[in-house]
């Protein structure tokens, strides 16, 4: 079994990136591999909660995170000085199940894996 | 006979940049090329968001620029690559073979000869199989 | 395990590169590719955090065919090291995992 981490850099809405690489991840998901996600700089404001995108005719980035465990992708990392530098605390996210991380277990968590999918 | 005197690695590349308005799908055609020169394996180029352009059988690029989606078909050809088009980033974006012309009641198909559509898990399986994987992207 | 990492946006325009070398490990190397080379420059925003990568042993190339494709050959760090698709493809061996910052 492979540790393939996917690593979700950008803001969801403003162009496609968060929400390719979310439907890339679920699809990974059910391949019995060790898959897990970062979210990194403007890829944490994927996690802010509140969101309504209905207003801009797309479907919601933030309700669709709460699938992830059901996927059984547990291991959803989130970095804690991009949510620091946005001003976006722990208690604001979508998602409770998260592990925030700082730089440098960023730094080891890559070196931990087999594959990275940068999004 | 490179092969000998390196362990030959298998890659997959992952791009997602259109040819022509970003440089990346450029890069990576120039690192596929360089890494089949070293004696490596190239298990599968998997296309995916914006990415689905580099398969487009109508591109028309002026003389004097480059054809990307004719050199992925050469090097394809050459060292029977695949090159994997992700199915559901092709049909929002208008990349169609036959059958999903056919399906979706299009005038015509455009996917290139030598590019396939396939679904995400075999962006996963590139990803199991594969010694290195690598993404080019804008 | 170490990473190569690379970075193909100007470090001028965005935060690609400051968000790479926040995130290198000791053992990691980078590669500056398309306008990912202009934060090989000495004049480049980036320019303390990467002497500080350096000075930590992580060896960082700019690949020549996109340093000689902008003009800035002269005005790089001397500390980078210019680097062809062949040693791309050698440091893409070497390291286990790829991170491309874009």
């Amino acid at each position: 079994m492979k540790k393939i981490l996917f690593i979700s850099r950008h803001s969801p809405y403003g162009t496609s990136q968060a929400r390719e690489a979310l439907e890339a991840l679920l699809a990974a998901a059910v391949y019995g591999q060790d898959t897990q996600v970062l979210f990194m700089d403007d890829g944490v404001f994927q996690l802010v909660n509140n969101q309504n995108s209905a207003t801009i005719d797309q479907k919601s980035l933030g309700a669709s995170l709460p699938a992830l465990p059901l996927y059984d992708v547990e291991k959803i990392y989130v970095h804690s000085e991009s949510l620091r530098n946005r001003g976006i605390s722990a208690n604001e996210l979508v998602l409770d199940s998260v592990q925030i991380i700082d730089s440098q277990a960023v730094s080891r968590l890559l070196a931990q894996q087999d594959q990275l999918l940068s999004f | 006979m490179r092969g000998f005197f390196i362990d030959a690695m298998k890659f997959s590349l992952l791009i997602q940049a259109a040819p022509h308005s970003a440089q990346a799908s450029a890069t990576a055609l120039s690192f596929a090329e360089a890494l089949l020169k070293q004696g490596h394996s190239l298990h599968r180029v998997f296309f995916y968001r914006d990415g689905v352009h580099n398969a487009s059988e109508l591109a028309a690029p002026p003389q004097d620029e480059t054809n990307l989606p004719h050199r992925w078909q050469a090097l394809a050809r050459e060292h029977q690559v695949e090159l994997m088009v992700c199915i559901a980033a092709a049909l929002k974006r208008g990349i169609l073979d036959e059958a999903e012309a056919r399906r979706y009641q299009k005038a015509s198909a455009n996917l290139a000869p030598g590019f396939v559509l396939g679904g995400l898990g075999q962006l996963l399986e590139a990803a199991v199989e594969s010694d290195r994987l690598i993404t080019f992207g804008n | 395990m170490s990473t190569l990492h690379t970075v193909n946006k100007s470090p001028f325009s965005h935060t690609a590169l400051n968000s790479c070398l926040t995130v290198c490990g000791p053992d990691d190397g980078v590669i500056l590719l398309e306008d990912g080379v202009y934060g090989a420059m000495a004049s480049a925003p980036s320019h303390t955090q990467l002497k500080e990568i350096l000075a930590r042993g992580i060896r960082v190339y700019a690949l020549k065919p996109d340093v000689d494709a902008r003009g800035i050959g002269e005005k790089l760090m001397a500390e980078v090291e210019l680097a062809d698709y062949e040693k791309f493809v050698q440091l893409s061996v070497q390291h286990r995992c790829v991170q491309s910052w874009y």
